[in-house]
Order: C-alpha cells, then sequence, then structure tokens
C-alpha cells in the first residue's frame, strides 16, 4: 500500500509538485493520469525516492520513505520513465545485476527469472545480449529486472510508452495479474483509454495539483459526462497534452 | 559492500566485452611510454651517429684562397662544396647547416704572419646545425694551433709556452645523468596511459549510463549510492592499474634493449625498477581513474564526458610534468608528498640511477592515496545529487 500525503516539491522557483496527496492500494490498479509536465514523473520519483520532497510524507507498506529510503525501495518494483538495459549483457545478466544488488541469491534469482520467461513470454530473448532488442523486448527485461525481488508494490512510469498494439496489451493483461496476486500496482499515464480500461482508482494531476480521485464510475457521475475523455478535459480545464 | 562488489563485477564484465576498451586498456595504454621511448631514443641516436660518422658537407667560398685550410679541411673527413651565392640566406632558409668564408686576403696575412680572418657563417637558433658547426670549429682551431706551434718551432721556442693554462676536464656526470633530460619526459607518458586505461570506463560507468538511462533504474535498487559509486570507481581503478602494469612490465623489456649506451647515457633498469614503479605509480592509477569518474559524472552524454576528461587529462599530466621537465626546480623531499609531482620524481630518479628513499616512496604512496580517499568521498557526494539521476 502506498500513502501520498500532501507532497510538495519544487525546482527552483517551479513548482512540479503542489501538495499531492492519494491512496493507492493493496490489489488494486491506480492510475495516475495526467497531461505531459503535470508533474506524474516527479511524484513517482519522489515515491521511490530517488528526488527528496520539499515537505510531505510518503508511506510504503507503512514505512517513512523520509526516514528509511533503503527499506522503501526494498519494498517497491520501479519501472522508471528511463528504462535503459546493458547493450553488452544479455537479458539474462541484467535482471541478475538487480536481482544480486536486491541481495538475492542465485536459487531465488534463477527461479524468478524461470517465472519471467514464463510470464513474459522471454524464452527468445533471455539469452540475448540486449543491443538491438525492440522496445517491445526491452519493455519486458526491464519489468522482469523491476520485479526480480518480487515487489509487494510496483510503480510503473509511463508503461506502455512507445509499445506497439500488440505489447500494450500484454503489458496491460500483465498489470492485471499482478493485481490478481495481490499487488498494489501504481501506473502514470496521459493515454486516458487505458486508464479506464485497467484501473480500479483513477488519481488525475494537472499543473502539479491533484483534480480527482475517484473510481473511474464515479468520476463519470462526478463530471456529469457520460464518456470519460470529456470528463477528464473537463477537469484538467485544457486539451492540452490529451494528444497521445 | 556486497553491493560495491556485484557493481564491481557487472562493470568489469561488460566492459571487457567491449573489444574497443580492451585494446585501449591492454595495448594503447600501457604501450605508449615504451612506444614513445623507443620512438625518441631512435631519433636522438640515429641522429647524433649520422652525424658523427658521415664526411661533414660544407659549402666553403673562396676556398681558393686558402688550398692548404681546404686540404686539412677534406683529410679530416670535410666534404668540401661550392659556395652558394649568398652563404647568409642559405644558412637562414636551412639550405645549408654552416658556410665557411674565406676572404681574398688570407694567404698574405698567413703568409706574413698575421691572424688570419676566416668566417663562419651559421644560425645559432638552429639546434639541429649546432654538431656541424662545432666540429667545423674544433677542426679550426685545431689547424690554428698546429699553425701556431709550426711558427714557434721555427723561431726556436717551445709551443708551450702560449699555453700557460692546461684545462683538463673532470666531468661528473654519469652515463645515467645524462639520459636524465631524455627520460624525464617518460614519466609523463606512464601518466598517460593511466588515463587511457581509465578513461573508458570512467565515462562509460557515469555519463554512459547515464545517456543510457540506466542510472534511474540502477538508483532505484535498495543498494546504498555509496556503495554502487565504489563498485563503479573500484572497477576503472582496477582497468587504469592493468594499463599500467602492463606499461611498466613492458618498459621494463624494452629499456633494456635499447642501446642508450652509444649516447654515452645508460638507463638504469635494474631488479628495482619493477617494483618501486608500481608502488609510485598504483595510487596515481587510482587516483586518476577517481579524478576521471567525478568529472565524467557531471557530463549528460558519452561525448561531452569525452570533452571534459581529456581536458582534465591534457592539464592533470602537462603541467607538473612540465614544470619538472623545463624548469630546473632542485628535487626536495616535500615534492613526494604531491601527487604527480611525487610520481614524476621517483621514476626520473629510478631511470638515472639515482637513489630513492625508502620514506620518500612511502610518502608518495600515503600522499596520493590520501588523495583517492578526498576524490572517492567527493564522487560519492556528487552521486548523492538528486540532479545526476535524472537522465534527460
Amino acid at each position: 500500500m502506498i500513502e501520498i500525503k500532501q507532497l510538495h516539491k519544487t525546482f527552483g522557483k517551479v513548482v512540479a509538485v503542489d501538495d499531492v496527496s492519494f491512496l493507492a492500494r493493496d490489489g488494486e490498479i491506480t492510475g495516475l493520469l495526467g497531461p505531459n509536465g503535470a508533474g506524474k514523473t516527479t511524484t513517482l520519483r519522489c515515491l521511490y525516492t530517488l528526488m527528496k520532497p520539499v515537505r510531505g510524507q510518503i508511506l510504503v507498506d507503512g514505512i517513512d520513505a523520509a526516514k528509511d529510503p533503503r527499506a522503501v525501495r526494498r519494498q517497491l518494483g520501479v519501472l522508471p520513465d528511463a528504462r535503459g538495459l546493458y547493450k553488452r549483457l544479455t537479458a539474462r545478466e541484467n535482471i541478475e545485476y538487480f536481482g544480486h544488488l536486491h541481495n538475492l541469491d542465485d536459487a531465488t534469482i534463477k527461479q524468478r527469472i524461470d517465472a519471467a520467461i514464463v510470464g513474459l513470454d522471454m524464452r527468445d530473448i533471455i539469452d540475448r545480449r540486449t543491443e538491438g532488442f525492440s522496445q517491445g523486448q526491452r519493455v519486458k527485461t526491464a519489468i522482469a529486472r523491476a520485479l526480480i525481488h518480487d515487489p509487494k508494490n510496483v510503480i510503473l512510469d509511463e508503461p506502455t510508452n512507445g509499445l506497439d498494439v500488440m505489447s500494450t496489451r500484454a503489458m496491460r493483461e500483465f498489470l492485471k495479474r499482478l493485481k490478481s496476486e495481490g499487488r498494489c500496482v501504481l501506473f502514470s499515464s496521459h493515454i486516458m483509454q487505458e486508464v479506464a480500461a485497467l484501473c480500479d482508482r483513477i488519481v488525475i494531476i494537472a499543473k502539479g495539483r491533484v483534480v480527482a480521485d475517484e473510481a473511474p464510475e464515479a468520476l463519470r457521475q462526478q463530471t456529469g459526462e457520460a464518456n470519460l475523455e470529456d470528463a477528464f478535459v473537463k477537469l484538467i480545464g485544457t486539451e492540452e497534452g490529451l494528444a497521445a | 559492500m556486497k553491493a560495491s562488489l556485484v557493481v564491481f563485477m557487472k562493470e568489469v564484465r561488460e566492459n571487457l566485452r567491449d573489444r574497443r576498451t580492451v585494446i585501449n586498456t591492454l595495448l594503447t595504454g600501457p604501450l605508449m611510454a615504451p612506444i614513445m621511448f623507443v620512438i625518441l631514443i631512435n631519433t636522438v641516436i640515429t641522429r647524433e651517429i649520422d652525424k658523427a660518422d658521415q664526411p661533414l658537407s660544407l659549402p666553403v667560398a673562396g676556398a681558393e684562397n686558402a688550398p692548404n685550410l681546404v686540404a686539412a679541411l677534406k683529410q679530416n673527413n670535410v666534404d668540401v662544396k661550392p659556395a652558394p651565392d649568398d652563404p647568409e640566406r642559405a644558412v637562414r632558409e636551412q639550405d645549408a647547416d654552416v658556410v665557411l668564408r674565406i676572404p681574398k686576403d688570407f694567404d698574405k696575412a698567413w703568409n706574413k704572419g698575421d691572424p688570419a680572418q676566416v668566417e663562419v657563417v651559421f644560425d645559432q637558433s638552429q639546434r639541429d646545425a649546432r654538431s656541424s658547426v662545432d666540429r667545423l670549429r674544433g677542426l679550426l682551431e685545431a689547424y690554428s694551433q698546429r699553425g701556431g706551434a709550426m711558427r714557434l718551432l721555427a723561431r726556436g721556442l717551445s709551443p708551450s709556452i702560449i699555453k700557460p693554462l692546461s684545462i683538463a676536464d673532470r666531468d661528473q656526470s654519469t652515463p645515467q645523468s645524462r639520459s636524465g633530460t631524455l627520460f624525464s619526459m617518460l614519466p609523463y607518458f606512464f601518466i598517460l596511459g593511466c588515463f587511457v586505461g581509465g578513461m573508458a570506463l570512467a565515462i562509460d560507468t557515469t555519463a554512459g549510463e547515464r545517456e543510457r538511462q540506466s542510472l534511474e533504474p540502477l538508483l532505484a535498487n535498495p543498494a546504498p549510492r555509496w556503495q554502487i559509486v565504489l563498485g563503479k570507481l573500484g572497477a576503472t581503478t582496477v582497468f587504469a592499474i592493468t594499463t599500467v602494469i602492463v606499461s611498466i612490465f613492458a618498459f621494463s623489456v624494452v629499456g633494456r634493449l635499447m642501446p642508450t649506451e652509444k649516447l654515452g647515457m645508460s638507463l638504469e633498469i635494474g631488479m628495482g625498477f619493477v617494483p618501486y614503479a608500481l608502488i609510485a605509480m598504483l595510487p596515481l592509477a587510482a587516483l586518476l581513474a577517481t579524478l576521471q569518474t567525478i568529472v565524467a559524472a557531471f557530463a549528460k552524454s558519452y561525448r561531452e564526458a569525452q570533452t571534459y576528461v581529456s581536458l582534465i587529462m591534457f592539464f592533470v599530466s602537462i603541467i607538473p610534468t612540465m614544470i619538472l621537465t623545463f624548469l630546473p626546480i632542485k628535487q626536495q623531499f616535500w615534492m613526494y608528498m604531491v601527487p604527480l609531482m611525487s610520481q614524476q620524481m621517483t621514476i626520473t630518479r629510478l631511470l638515472r640511477g639515482e637513489y630513492v628513499p625508502m620514506s620518500g616512496l612511502a610518502v608518495g604512496f600515503l600522499c596520493t592515496s590520501l588523495g583517492v580517499a578526498i576524490l572517492a568521498w567527493l564522487t560519492v557526494r556528487v552521486y548523492r545529487s538528486e540532479r545526476l539521476a535524472i537522465s534527460a
């Protein structure tokens, strides 16, 4: 479970995140929706302790990120916006590297990689060097790497960015499976349809502020719009950034 | 510390798969010193030997005015040639090293017993021509003294009365010390070797990691950042140290094969050279690797990092070396405390066969290692900054 309370982050005079609060529950998919530059990535970066917020509190499974950032990172599986691989290493070696950094033993790593090969359909690529991987193959490797320690909470920053239709569908199925395993899934997106199709709860961020935090159904009722896209436009008050 | 080891092993493994990095570490970097040395020595030797053995090619203006002198010169391996129309210009334009001009009244003055003048036309700023000029001077002096001695003898006097002073040279330089100026460039090549060996990793593990966007996922791991940084520094240092070790061994082999004694110099590569040089150079390799890493960490892209690292390489390696090579500062003990200066001095002294005190070696090692610790601490600080973690 991830709790974010009054998170505030500035870069110089620019306020990137302005008193953002929301809750992402276990066994649910929470979507962080907002136009480009709304503060989604910054919020997530604060969450996985890459950045320090100016004020506010972040609790992951009850652990305060400000007090014990390492313990928080241990609870999280993170697929950041930047998902570069080491191209001179094979997919397996890339994943093993992170497993070792999580202090896992070889047997556990092997077992988890075997599971990922099945779960993410990586049989053909697992022992290939990642140089020349397609976008989809890269994302698969990056996800397997992020989940090597079997985290309770999974954070994905724009996970379908750059994926083709088939890979996007596979990604959605994968997120649903994470949810069914009882994990807390938090992902950001600027694509309305994706969030609508997947999420149990939608947190809409615009200009660094939370403008809505509802179930999709409630969102439609709240705005009085039948279709989510119109609801979204109405909430953020602009059409900017919607074109995906 | 386990995370450091994990990072270290991964960086080493990944970079061993990069052919260019391996070539730089095992070939280009380490062979720089020996190869530059061979080229340097060969050039000098060839030039000196050529000059000494070959006939001195000498354009003479007015050779017909002093047939005896010209004949004496020819006997001494001088190849007398007709002079150019304008000897001064020929010398200025480096068509001739030196031109001898004999005036019309030479024979008249000689026969009368007056000082007969000859002109040696040369350009002092042409260092290359200096040995030709010196050789001609020597021949002319000898001819002059012989003439003077004959005249005295003809008058029944001993030639020694015009030699009230006898100068005997007692040169205190040893073959090793004469090699000094030539060899003082060598530590510079060792230092450059360190730079080349560590460069690829220093950039790849920092700016490279940022550019391929793998730094952010890496830092999202629970491993503490200082351990990640130490692993990276360790890998870079190991590559730089490998370069230095190969370099010193290669040099100790090549140096022994070089015919330096032909120059009246001797290169002292004894059993002590390798261990002493290693003790001096190993902490420096670590220091330079860390310095490269910290500089590259500020860069956003591989290319930007290359620019920074090259600049650092230029300034760091060249300045202390230049100071010690060209400014005649007396070597003093405190210099062992200054990284770079210490290595420069230690290796130069080793090559000249001079004594390197154990205390100097120890002080050099400790102070350079202290420098490594300070820079490593700074690198960790740099990695703690928020700005660094963000790739784009």
